[in-house]
């Protein structure tokens, strides 16, 4: 061996390898821990000042509400417009009534999108009808549409902006993934607190939710015309709004129909939840069925949903593809022949609008045209829960005994020191220093909030629910990259659990095993098993076709393959998909706080429903926050790739 | 030719990219390019160039990938702000100009051709020309028009209610043409708008800008990388690189006298006898001395139109310039030429 090699020898074990360094992290961790166990911990305070101070906070703002300016602004004027809106589409709709709806639904989506789609969009009017929940979808759909309007209100100028400006681009891209990671549970109550219960909070909320990914779309689109033929429309004076009116605009119309379409999914899938703060609609209907453990009429509420999604999806998608189809061929030569049939097809669902107005016939859809799957679910549940009794039961005992109540155990009975220092240190090494201090400080604050304990029940079930999606993940994943036919086959089934809205995960699972902790976590491996497939398998896919050849012309098995080359080199795929499983899964495992989750997604749902139990709901949604915000930073070696996903993962 | 406005002149001009640029109040003229880049981490894309372009002149401006030729050309019409230096448009100072004038101007005076098209994609052929006319808000028959004439004038009438990507890349670059035309402008900046074609169709285009040139009669500034397509075109040529100028002359001079190695490279497999003419290789006659009876061409003639002639006579060539002789060519001189043996004796370029 030659000086120089052995030099460097000497050096590379100079510094020990990142493996021994978390190996002796985790070595130190367990010892520190049997040693100071039981020792400065948190238990839970009910009584904790912070929650009296924001309770004291709510009081004060419920008393000055109609005398401090900046509350009688945010009341009368941000509430009233909002308001105003949400009302005067819900009223609209219900004041057609259902047949005007329906076919001028029909009659719209043929214009926008074609004669496919117009049928789809039928059939999901008429499904509403027969599901008997005609007034709650409407609701839904109102309350869905407002909060559209808002959030392109706010963010096509944003997005242009974004897509104009590089400054400002740097300046809010980290705002829209503080704003990406909040789980949406959290800011439900500051809302409430200024806002009050009702639709414009909930209207706001889901704005807040949908914002960002209109703002990152309408960048993008912006962002994708080519910097030529903004040069050549400047070389021939244009002023800037000339060449956004009349080149950036026009040449980014499929993006921009396309930022309509995912802030709608994302509308739909928070109005849904909003149903917390008492909006009505199909949210409501599946909460009141959840706390009920009615699994059969939350199943029919479920439905609808989905129902929904597709419809609005597939009409916006539908819109998105026709403006490229348009901008790629040129408009046909039949233009005019099919323009006719549009203001035809137009002409004739306004008549039936109008006619269904004046008819005053409403929501009044014949109840002989109604189908309840509610019964028919709950007996299919009930003969699934006896009859894999044992299975079902079986599982979920062997992971709540043997995973979640061990580590929750060691958790809650570990110092409070030990955690955060363990975190930090795990967020040293597998991403910076700056990662560390945040890590440690959001853990910090989640123990001065006064609800260490119940983080801890939430951090425990988050960390199994991520380990089971992740190592599921992995393997769907691989056997997707390795099989095409196995991954046409499973892809439909990511489509769809990609835009459906979250509440609906809860259902199999509560279906199959009632409600316990162990049920949030199925309902969080179903939410965020998907965007882990996806980013596994097109990691691997992603490895060049050259390297894999060379390998196997080197004589690699397909083991040492996958070894040695795929898993390696799609290093940043994987650390993302971990990432982003973690923190879709704490957003689910939250949520399961409506189905006996235990832990900070119990607060917060006792927030909303309690009023003295207000503050300690607000402080859990702040924790909630933290916690995603620790997680995150661990495992933020990939955070920079966190653009793709959004873009990946729909709803 | 039609005698037409359009002359450019050019002092003292930087273009620095990078932080540095708003940190410096006078231009870096000790500071070798490199050393800048290497301190400040910022580009001098354009140093210190000063040119003067002649009504309806062709200026072409030669340089490798990276020398600043584009940015040069932009900064014409300001669509890159200039650092330092001094910019006249038939006298008007550009750099004083406000954005209302300067829209004016590139509405007006002064329209460009990209490499790279930058048509509308979601525009038909014709809206496509008429759309420099549409942003300075003429009346939708006027510009309509206007347009269809242009494109008779790049013989694309036939598709004008197609789509850009419906055509072919030279058809698309006579969109791009027809579209700066339309405007009337009195320059037209070219930034290397045929490199992305195929050899055939970009001499038909190169053609289509000669015809163009000599019936309108625009000052042109053509930015290229193809030493060809600058000898074929230029009236002068700037070499470029690494944003100073190096050599500025005629396209004999550059060929018959490179200022350096720099731009002997570039010119290294050019046929001399196909660029020079008899003036680079004629002995100038001596007072009194007999010119002799050997055949006798103008002095503009290219040396390979007169090798048929030098090689079948023995005596040496008589050069005429203005209807006497003013030198001879040996027959030797050109072998040596072809052969690249020895300097031609005459011409100096202009220095830069
Ligand atoms: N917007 C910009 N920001 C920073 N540097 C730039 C910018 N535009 C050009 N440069 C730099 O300025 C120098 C000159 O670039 P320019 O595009 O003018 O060269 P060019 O001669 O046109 O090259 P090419 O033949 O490749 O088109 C290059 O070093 C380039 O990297
Ligand atoms: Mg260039």
């Amino acid at each position: 061996m030659g000086v120089a090699t052995a030099a460097a020898e000497r050096a590379r074990l100079g510094r020990p390898s990142r493996r021994l360094l978390l190996a002796l992290l985790a070595g130190g961790a367990a010892l520190l821990w049997v040693v100071f166990r039981g020792t400065g911990t948190l238990p839970h305070d009910e009584g904790s000042p912070v929650f009296s101070a924001l309770n004291e906070l709510r009081a004060w703002i419920d008393a000055n509400r109609a005398t401090n300016p900046v509350l009688v602004l945010l009341i009368d004027v941000v509430r009233g417009a909002i308001d105003l809106l949400v009302t005067t589409i819900s009223d609209l709709l219900h004041a057609i009534g259902w047949p005007g709806v329906t076919l001028g639904m029909g009659a719209l989506a043929y214009a926008l999108a074609g004669r496919r789609i117009a049928l789809i969009v039928l059939a999901g009017f008429l499904a509403f009808g027969v599901l008997g929940l005609w007034e709650e979808s409407i609701d839904t759909l109102a309350l869905t549409l407002a909060s559209v309007v808002l959030s392109l209100l706010v963010g096509f100028p944003l997005g242009i902006l974004a897509g104009r400006s590089d400054r400002f681009h740097a300046a809010i891209l980290p705002v829209l993934d503080v704003m990406q990671i909040m789980p949406t549970f959290a800011y439900l109550a500051p809302l409430v607190l200024f806002f009050l219960i009702g639709p414009a909070s909930a209207a706001i909320a889901t704005a807040i939710y949908a914002i960002p990914t209109t703002i990152r779309i309408t960048a993008l689109g912006i962002r994708g015309v080519p910097e030529t033929t903004i040069e050549a429309a400047r070389s021939l004076g244009a002023t800037p709004f000339q060449v956004l009116r009349r080149v950036q605009i026009p040449m980014a119309r499929r993006t921009l129909v396309l930022a309509i379409n995912q802030t709608m999914m994302m509308a739909l899938a928070m109005v849904v939840i909003t149903a917390l703060i008492s909006a009505p609609g199909l949210g409501a209907s599946i909460i009141t069925a959840l706390q009920k453990v009615n699994v059969g009429s939350a199943f029919q509420a479920g439905l609808a949903i989905v129902i929904m999604a597709i419809v609005l999806d597939r009409l916006t998608a539908g819109a998105a593809d026709r403006a490229e189809r348009e901008d790629r061929s040129g408009r046909t030569r039949d233009e005019a022949a099919r323009r006719r049939i549009v203001i035809g097809v137009l002409a004739v669902g306004l008549i039936a609008v109008l006619l269904s107005l004046l008819s005053g016939i409403g929501d009044d859809w014949p109840k002989a045209l109604r189908f309840s799957f509610v019964k028919p679910v709950n007996d299919l549940s009930d003969w699934v829960k006896t009859s894999f009794y044992d299975l079902t039961t079986g599982l979920k005992d062997l992971v709540t005994y043997g995973l979640i109540n061990p580590l929750q155990a060691v958790l809650v009975s570990a110092p409070v020191w030990l955690v955060i220092g363990t975190v930090a240190g795990l967020a040293l090494l597998a991403s910076s220093a700056r990662a560390a201090v945040v890590a440690g400080s959001a853990l910090l604050a989640v123990a001065l909030l006064g609800l260490w304990e119940h983080a801890m029940i939430t951090l425990a079930s988050t960390l199994i629910a991520a380990a089971i999606t992740l190592g599921a993940g992995l393997l769907l994943g691989i056997a997707a990259a390795r099989s095409d036919r196995y991954a046409a086959a499973q892809r439909p089934f990511l489509d769809a659990a990609q835009t459906m809205p979250a509440f609906v995960y809860l259902l199999p699972a509560l279906a199959l095993f009632g409600p316990t902790r162990f049920t949030a976590i199925v309902a969080a491996f179903i939410y965020a098993a998907p965007s882990v497939i996806r980013l596994v398998e097109d990691g691997l896919r992603g490895v060049p076709a050259g390297v894999v050849e060379a390998a196997t012309s080197s004589g690699t098995t397909p083991r040492q393959l996958l070894w040695k080359v795929q898993l390696p080199m799609s290093r940043a795929s994987l650390l993302l998909a971990a990432n982003q499983g973690i923190v879709l899964v704490l957003a689910m495992v939250v949520v399961g706080g409506l189905v006996g989750g235990g832990g900070l997604g119990y607060d917060v749902v006792a927030g909303f429903s309690q009023r003295t139990e207000f503050g300690k709901g607000l402080a859990a949604g702040i924790a909630i926050v933290l916690l995603g915000v620790m997680l995150d930073r661990v495992t933020q070696a990939a955070g920079a790739r966190r653009d793709e996903l959004h873009a990946a993962h729909g709803a | 030719m039609v005698e037409r406005a359009g002359a450019i002149d050019v002092h003292g001009l930087w273009k620095i990219f990078g932080p540095e640029e708003r940190r410096l109040s006078a231009p870096p003229v000790d500071e070798p390019s490199a050393a800048f880049r290497a301190r400040t981490g910022s580009t001098i894309a354009v140093r210190d160039l000063s040119f003067s372009i002649a009504r309806g002149e062709v200026f072409v401006v030669m340089g490798l990938s990276g020398s600043g030729k584009s940015t040069l050309v932009r900064c014409l019409t300001r669509l890159i702000e200039p650092t330092f230096g001094e910019l006249r448009l038939d006298g008007e100072d550009v750099r004083a100009m406000d954005e209302r004038r300067l829209r004016e101007l590139r509405r007006r005076t002064v329209s460009m051709v990209f490499q790279h098209f930058g048509l509308l994609p979601h525009r038909r052929v014709i809206e496509n020309v008429a759309f420099g006319l549409e942003i300075r808000g003429e009346p939708k028959g006027e510009r309509l028009r206007r347009a269809e004439e242009m494109l008779d004038l790049v013989g694309l009438s036939h598709v004008a209610a197609s789509y850009p990507d419906q055509l072919s890349g030279g058809m698309q670059q006579r969109v791009g043409l027809a579209r700066a035309l339309a405007v009337d402008p009195e320059v037209m900046l070219f930034d290397e708008p045929f490199s992305a074609l195929d050899p055939l169709i970009r001499r038909d285009m190169q053609a289509e800008v000669k015809r163009l040139h000599r019936e309108q009669g625009r000052t042109m500034v053509f930015i290229t990388h193809d030493l060809a397509e600058a000898l074929k075109l230029g009236d002068r040529i700037l070499v470029m690189r690494e944003g100073a100028a190096v050599q500025l002359g005629t396209p004999a001079e550059i060929v018959g006298a490179p200022a350096d190695d720099y731009v002997a490279d570039f010119v290294r497999d050019v046929p001399r006898s196909h660029v020079l003419t008899l003036r680079w290789v004629m002995r100038p006659l001596a007072p009194g001395e007999p010119a002799g009876d050997g055949p006798a061409f103008s002095a503009e003639t290219v040396i390979r139109d007169a090798l048929p002639a030098a090689a079948a006579s023995e005596a040496p060539l008589r050069v005429f310039e203005g209807g006497v002789v003013v030198g001879l060519v040996e027959r030797g001189r050109i072998l040596g030429l072809i052969a690249g043996a020895g300097e031609p004796a005459a011409g100096a370029s202009e220095s830069v």
